[in-house]
Order: structure tokens, then sequence, then C-alpha cells
């Protein structure tokens, strides 16, 4: 197997052993990135020099004898909607285009003091709004299982370069089912951590009560280690919860035997693919086979989720994006007559259609006269989606639903048709709206297309999602097929 | 009809910085000044991916403002956005409190002509400040160019928003005189007006006397002087006296005090007025006060000056005096604090005001810089109720205690300055002076009072005026008679 392709884990049992120095992890890295990266398209800024920088810091240290962490000297990457000193950091946006923050998001910060090599910012749908990365301002990303179907989104880069060997792991922001519906479509680990468990500090907002960043990875075990690099109280973040966070990696346990598994049938209903569902009813068995009790269950409104989600995620991003008007940083419009048609011209041009889509419902929903019927509306739907998970998890350790309707679509195949493209996130979103942990992991394969599970747990349950996960990896071998990418470019 | 035949009804959005060392939701400074987008941070400049974290202390000033002014303190409370595009506003949505204001329902009572009246305080809320615009001309539109400094961006505010119970202009100028006085005296706000930290809304419409019902209002926005306020409500009130009286209807709308000519302009009309979009802020967590944070705030709360008036007039001050103590917290803080250790409060009111105010008035020394403390002045008086010194000498020593900070006791001793009552002492004294004075003692004698002045008058000489005055007079009459 090739280095690239190794867990996280693995490398750094490497690193430890000396098998490998940091330098050399990080060249072979860069040498798969010249390979592949021409037809995956996953990253927006490559930053190899300091990347090499850093892991010569690190083998500094290892050659002094001293002990390394379990992410230290490993590369990775950071979706561009992070904020990395010194970095440039776009949100795949006009607008930021040329913006470089001077401070780091609070998981950049607690990643590079374990030692994570960061060799760039990747892909993602503008400002963190789509279901395929193809609302990249810059280039869409390449599904590396087929390079003519879409990532999945917004997280598509981030996916993409983990599922092509271009880093071990990288992280995802997760507001609609924006890191698990493309690790699905890609075949990889993606964790939506619990509202509150992971600072959002220096990630650039799109709806503040959904946003949640989370680790994206090739197996189970690799996800927890990242995870406890990450999570954890921040006072820079109001919203962040004091909890006492356990070490992920002790939840990893091949055992299943009598947790309660509930399937809640409204996520298995119209508009989910046959070959999905028989890979799930698939998925179903395997783990009744290892103990595990499944049962149906019943969340009455989930069908309110999308059209909820739909008002509440654009109100907040209506706000959020309003400070990108010109005046202090990012593109700003010229030749303008005054500062109206600066504000106007700037946001014209900065903005793709979606975002601006989404800034309109989102303006009109809380518009004076429309306020009560749809954002206050949502709101209280919102609590009843809640209520759905609350009453579901009293039953059952986790629910258990397919992560996307579909496998990977075709590039272009839902560009003119938003509300389809809405409907990739049906099974994700109702998880963002009740702020409660969610993973997907590869299942199986539709016509060579992976296909990702979906467990969903309670409030700060994810060491039980891993454990569930961990089981079904390691009783199955779909995290160990990988596509399969030439250096030849076909785009 | 004329301006007199109409009412006027107001009302009166206070917005005052609150005293905080730092921002409401950063740890810049919230120093007033300093060299533009000094005082700034990602935070505060509205970077992407910030968040906003809430000052305690904000909360803390906004409870006491809010017991001060007799509200209820809300045990939930939240903040909202308001949305509106403006380029000193880095977010362009202003972090506020919409629906949930942390005190509301309270009053403060206002005297006019001798009456009291309770004016009743809406409500009053937590925000943020806005930045400012520098222009290279006149206004924004009229500019070249225009600058942005955000070193006020972020700088905790108040917004106290009064009940329309005004009906004149001297009410107004009473309601926002002990507002400040209030917010003052809490120390929720240092109020300076000269540097923006005060600001006005005024809210008024007129109507026929007698009328019961509301008319149209104009909301004047930005005002910072009372003198501003007073002069915008006479000429709005007439302003719209003369639309009444010629059959028109007053516009609802927003309007703006041009100070140089004197006049209000319209800002924007009802149908013009934004629509601000407010829906909670996702990025805070909604505030919950218990009871125990209110208690423990109500300790820290001073005795309102309404209060200490009437209890300074309890002691037997005038209310001419009261006001005068309690006009500076500082003085009153003063007064307090020297009597404790001495009670006559009349005696020590009359020096409180008199000497020791006049000799920091001319020194142009600060009631807190005083060297003078109050203990001191304590121990002054109580040298004179002794009749260790006399007052007379007691002004002289006061001035002394001023520049050297010594204690009375001190000055006393060292200059020599001690009252002499001792008999056998004065007693000398007095035969010398008799002897040589014949012809006064002859003229004392003989029936003319004024002698008798005269005579202390050279006693009080001879002992360079530390004769204790009683003491002279009942041994001079015994040595008369």
């Amino acid at each position: 197997m090739d280095i690239t392709a190794r867990s996280a884990a693995e490398l750094h049992t490497m690193l430890e052993s000396k098998a490998i120095s940091a330098t050399e992890l990080v060249r072979e890295f860069i040498d798969r990135i010249n390979k592949v990266e021409g037809n995956v398209k996953a990253f927006v800024t490559l930053t190899e020099e300091s990347a090499l920088e850093q892991a010569a810091k690190q083998d500094e240290k290892i050659a002094r004898g001293e002990k390394i962490g379990p992410l230290a000297g490993i590369p990775m990457a950071f979706k561009d909607n992070m904020c990395l000193t010194g970095i440039r950091t776009t949100c795949s946006s006009k607008m930021l285009e040329n913006f470089i923050p001077p401070y780091d998001a609070t998981v950049v910060e607690r990643l590079l003091d374990a030692g994570a090599i960061s060799l760039g910012k990747l892909n993602m749908d503008e400002f963190a709004m789509g279901s395929s990365t193809e609302n990249s301002a810059f280039f869409p990303t390449h599904n590396p299982w087929d390079l003519s179907c879409v990532t999945g989104g917004s997280s598509g880069g981030s996916v993409a370069s983990v599922a092509a060997d271009e880093v071990a792991y990288s992280l995802g922001s997760d507001t609609g089912g924006s890191i698990r519906q493309p690790a699905a479509f890609c075949g990889v680990v993606g964790m939506k951590p619990t509202y509150g468990a992971v600072s959002r500090y220096g990630l650039i907002a799109f709806a503040s009560s959904l946003d949640q960043i989370g680790p994206v990875t090739k197996t189970v075990r690799d996800n927890a280690l990242v995870l406890n690099a990450i999570a954890g109280h921040d006072t820079k973040d109001s919203t962040s919860v004091p909890f006492e966070k356990p070490d992920y990696t002790e939840f990893l346990v091949n055992d299943i035997k009598g947790l309660k598994i509930g399937i809640p049938w409204e996520y298995f209903g119209e508009g989910i693919d046959q070959g999905v569902a028989r890979v799930i009813q698939e998925a179903i068995e395997t783990l009744k086979g290892l103990g595990a009790e499944v049962t149906e269950c019943s969340m009455p409104h989930t069908e309110y989720a999308m059209p909820t989600y739909y008002l509440i995620a654009p109100a907040e991003c209506s706000s959020n994006l309003a400070r990108f008007d010109g005046v202090r940083y990012g593109h700003r419009s010229q030749n303008n007559e005054d500062i109206i048609s600066m504000f106007r011209k700037t946001r014209a041009e900065g903005f793709g259609s979606e975002v601006k889509r989404r800034i309109m419902l989102g303006t009109y929903a809380l518009s004076s006269g429309y306020y009560d019927a749809y954002y206050l509306k949502a709101q209280k739907v919102r609590t009843l989606i809640k209520q759905d998970f609350d009453n579901a998890l009293e039953k059952f350790d986790v629910l258990l639903s397919p992560t996307a309707p579909t496998p990977a679509f075709k590039l272009g195949e839902k560009l003119t048709d938003p509300l389809s493209m809405y409907m990739s996130d049906i099974c994700t979103s109702p998880l963002n709206l009740a702020g409660l942990p969610g993973i997907s992991v590869p299942a199986g394969f539709v016509n060579g297309l992976p296909v990702g599970l979906q467990l969903m747990g309670k409030a700060f349950s994810e060491g039980m999602l891993y454990r569930v996960a961990y089981t079904f990896e390691q009783n199955t071998d779909f995290h160990k097929v990988k596509p399969e990418l030439t250096a030849e470019v076909v785009l | 009809m004329s301006v007199n035949d109409y009412e006027m009804v107001c009302g009166v959005e206070v917005h005052a910085e609150l005293a905080t060392k730092t921002k409401i939701f950063c740890s810049c400074t919230t120093e007033f000044g300093g060299e533009q987008n000094t005082h700034v941070c990602p935070v505060c400049s509205g970077l992407p991916g910030v968040l906003p974290v809430l000052n305690r202390e904000v909360v803390n000033l906004a409870i006491k403002a809010g017991l001060a002014l007799n509200c209820e303190i809300a045990d939930y409370s939240k903040f909202d956005r308001k949305n509106y595009y403006y380029p000193d506003l880095p977010k362009n949505y202003q972090t506020s409190q919409f629906d949930l204001p942390i005190c509301k329902a309270g009053w403060l009572e206002i005297m006019v002509d001798e009456e009291k009246k309770r004016i009743g305080i809406t409500r009053a809320h937590m925000e943020e400040d806005a930045g400012k615009l520098v222009h290279s001309g006149e206004t924004i539109t009229s500019s070249m160019e225009s600058f942005v400094d955000y070193n006020r961006t972020g700088v905790p505010l108040l917004e106290i928003v009064s009940e329309p119970d005004m009906r004149s202009i001297p009410e107004v100028i009473a309601y926002l005189e002990q507002l400040v006085e209030i917010l003052e005296y809490t120390e929720v706000s240092d109020c300076k007006l000269e540097q923006g930290s005060v600001r006005f809304d005024v809210n008024v419409s007129i109507r026929p006397k007698g009328s019961s019902e509301f008319g149209i209002r104009s909301e004047i926005k930005n005002l910072n002087s009372y003198s501003s306020v007073r002069r915008c409500l006479e000429y709005e009130i007439e302003r719209q006296a003369k639309i009444l009286d010629e059959g028109e209807r007053v516009i609802q709308e927003t309007r703006t005090w041009d100070e140089g000519k004197g006049i209000t302009l319209s800002l924007r009309s009802k149908e013009e007025a934004h629509d601000y979009r407010y829906f909670p802020e996702p990025d805070l967590v909604p505030l919950v006060i218990d009871r125990e944070w209110v208690e423990r705030i109500s300790q820290t709360l001073p005795e309102l000056p309404v209060a200490r008036r009437a209890r300074f007039q309890s002691l037997g001050l005038s209310e001419y005096d009261a006001k005068v103590l309690t006009d500076s917290k500082d003085l009153a803080d003063f007064f307090d604090q020297a009597l404790i250790e001495y009670k006559d409060a009349k005696v020590l009111a009359n020096w409180v005001m008199g000497d020791f105010s006049r000799i920091l008035n001319a020194q142009q020394c600060a009631v807190g810089d005083s060297p003078i403390t109050p203990l001191q002045l304590a121990e002054l008086l109580k040298l004179i109720e002794k009749g260790t010194i006399s007052g007379k000498i007691a002004k002289s020593v006061i001035e002394d205690m001023y520049t050297t900070g010594k204690d009375a006791g001190t000055i006393i001793k060292e200059k020599g300055l001690a009252q002499i009552s001792d008999e056998g002492a004065l007693s000398g004294i007095i035969d010398g002076v008799l002897a040589a004075n014949p012809q006064s003692v002859e003229d004392y004698r003989a029936g003319k009072e004024r002698a008798l002045g005269f005579l202390v008058g050279q006693i009080m000489k001879a002992t360079k005026g530390q004769a204790n005055p009683g003491k002279v007079n009942q041994l001079l009459k015994g040595k008369l008679s």
C-alpha cells in the first residue's frame, strides 16, 4: 500500500519508529498531490513550503527523542472557511479571493499545537452553501471514484483530498450535512459533532446556530484521534459547551452486542435510491449479525426538516454575510457613485448565485410582516424536530439512516435545479436542527460509487457513534477499497 | 392657535456608554480618543469568523442602572441582531436587545416648579456602539472620501427608553438631568456629554390642550447636550403647531437636528423607515440572571441623590444645602465620611460647603484629590468645639492643612496656636492691659459699653488671637465690676 493511503494512526507509528521522517512524509504527499490534483482539484491554496518547514520542526523533536503526539508530523488540510494566520482564506468566493486573516481559528490553533502539518486550504461550495462543491467560485472538485461525478458538498475538497490520499485527514464544516453527505459520496468517514463540542471561533459563519466543524478521515480511529485534538470548550465561542471531553479512542471497541439501534422509517421514504436502500439494508443485517437490537421507529416531523432548514439557515446567513460590503476587506467594486452603490456592486460582483439566492430567502424570511409566518414558525418546528430526536433517543442508543438519498450524481446534473440539489441533504439536515452528533461511514457501493451509512446519537454521544461505526468498519471491508486515480489528466 | 394652546407629549431614549474598562464583546479598551483604529481587534472590527463573548461587567452595570431606575430585572434576557447597512457598523448588524431587554417597567421622579412627577421608564437594554465616520466633505454624500474609525465600535451602551410622560420642556430637561445624575452617582456611566458618552433621541408630538389623544410624533435623533434638547424641542413644537394651524397633518418621521442653523430636518419618513429584521443573536447564549446576582449588585448600589437629599434634610440641613452637597457625589461622600466622626451636621455642612470647597475651588482641586481627608476636617471641627482653637484660627489652620497635608492638631502644636483658656495666665495678661489703658477702664465704668470691646481687642492682640474669647469676657467683666 502506498504510504499516502495509510491511516493517520499508521503514519504515527511509522514516524515514532523512525521508519519515515515527517519531511519525507510531507514529500510523499506533495508527490501524490502533484500526481492526482489535476484531476481531483481539491485545493484552493497549497502551502507546501510552510508544510516542509513545519515538518522539519517535528523532525527536530523526533531527533531529540521527544515524544510526539498522535497527529504530530502528519499532513492534513483545512476547509477554506477556517482562518489561518497569513494564509489566504477564501470560502471559495470571489468576495474573499485575496483575504488573508490575521488570526487563527481555534481548531487551527489546536491542530497546529498538536504538531499537525497543514498542506493548504480545501475547495468548497461558496460560503459552504451547496451540496456538490460546484458552487465554488473557482472550480468544482471532482469525485475521485468517478471524475465526472460531484464530491458532494459543501466540504467537497475536504473529502476528495482524503479519498484521493492527498492528505491523511482534513477538517470540514457541516451546517446541513456538509461533512457527512460528501463523506458518503467519496467513501470516507465524516463526523459532525454535537453543536458546541468544537469551537466555531475562526470558522467563517454560514448559519451560526447550525455550523459545526468536524473531522474527515480514512478510518473511524483516525476520526476519534482528530476529534480528541479539536473538541473541547473554548472561551472565545459563547456557544461552545464546557463538557467533560472523553478520550474518544476509548470507545473504539469491536462490540455492539445488545446496543439498541433505531431505524426511523421516514428516512427511507420517497427519493431514496433503490441501490442505496439495498446497501443500507445489508448494513442493518450486518449490525444485527453483530448482536445489535435493531427496531424501526418513527420521527413524524422529519418531512418538515428541509423547509425549516431552508428558512433558518438562509435567515442567519443573510445577516452573517452582511459584513462583506467592500469597506474593510475582501472584494470592492470599482468606480462607485456613492456608498450605497459600492455596497450593491461589491455584493453583486462578489457573491455567486446560490449565495445570493439564500441571502434573498433569508432577508425575506426575517422581514417585518413575514417574520412570524416564516422565521418564527421555523423555530417552532425546529423544536418539534428536536423533540422527535429526544423521544427516539430515549429508546435507542443510536439511530441509523442512509447519509444521502443517492450516490454521487454527475457534475452539472442538478445545477439548474436548486430544489433537487437541496434534497441531497434530506437525511442530514434534521440533525443540525437538533444540534446532535452524526457520523457517516462507508457502507458499500452502487455502480462503483460509495454509499454512506449515517449514525445519529444523543448530545455528546460521539463516543457511542464511534463504537458502532468502528465495530461496523472492523467487520466490513468497504473502507479498504480505494479509488483508482492516475496522473493522466482526463478532464 | 398659538403654541401655548397646544400641549407637548414627549418621550426620550437615552444612550449612555457604560463605564467598563473593555468593550462589550472583546477585550479592547473603551478609552476615549486614541489614534484611529488602534483600539480594535478581529472581533470588534468584524473580521470573518470572529465571535462575540459578553463582558460580564456590562451586565453588572446594566443591572445596577436598572435597580437605580426602579426597573424589574429580567430573569431571562437575550441579545438580538439589528440588521442595517452603514460603514461605521463593521458587521452591518448591531448586536442589541429587542423583545427581552434586561430591564423594564421602571420610573424616576422629577421636580418641576415645586411639583413632584413620576416619569415611567419603559425599558433599558444593552447594545454595542458603532464606529465613527470622518468625511473629507460636510456629509457622507457630499464627500469624495470618507474614513472610518472603529475605536468606538463595541463600546457598551445602555439604551434607556422613557414612557411618553413628559408634557413640557422643563420636564424633559429635569428628566434628563435626573437620569444623568443617577447614572453618574451609580458609576454606571461617566456621562461625559462633551465626549458623546451620553446621547439623546426625543420623540415629540403636540395636541390641543385638554385633548387626551396623542398627536403624530417626530423623532429627533442624536442630541448631545441639554441646550440642544431644549432648542430642538422649542423649534419642533413650533414647527408642528404651524402645520396643525394650517390644517395639515404632521408626518411621522425621523428628523435630525442642525445645531448651527437651529432647525430640524427630515431624515426619513415612516414609509422609508428601516426594516431592521431583528432576530435572536445565534452567536450568544440567552442571559439568565438569578436573584442572587441581582442581590449582589443591589448591595453595591449607593444611596441615590433623592434619598440622600432627604436624609441630609432630616439631619437639619436646609433644602438648599442638601442640594449643594448632593450635586456632587464626591462632596456628599466626603460629608458623610466626616459626619461619622463629627456629629453636628449643620456646622459640618457649613465648613464643607464654605472654607473646604472654597480652598478646593481656588486650587482647582477635585474633592477626590483633596489632601484634606474627611477625618482631618472632623478633627479640626472637634478642636473648635473643645475650645482648643477659635473658629477664626481654624480658618487659617485649614489653609495650612491643605498646603501641608498635616493634621490640625499637629499644625496647632507646631505653630503654638492653641487657645489660652488658663485663668491664671489670662488674668495676668488682662491685668497688664487694664494697667496700660486706664482711660478705657474709666470709660467702661462710666457706662460706655464700647470700651469693653476695645479692651477685649487689646487682650486678643496681646495673645495673638489665642485667648479664649469666652473666658476673656468673663474674667474681664469680673475685674471691672
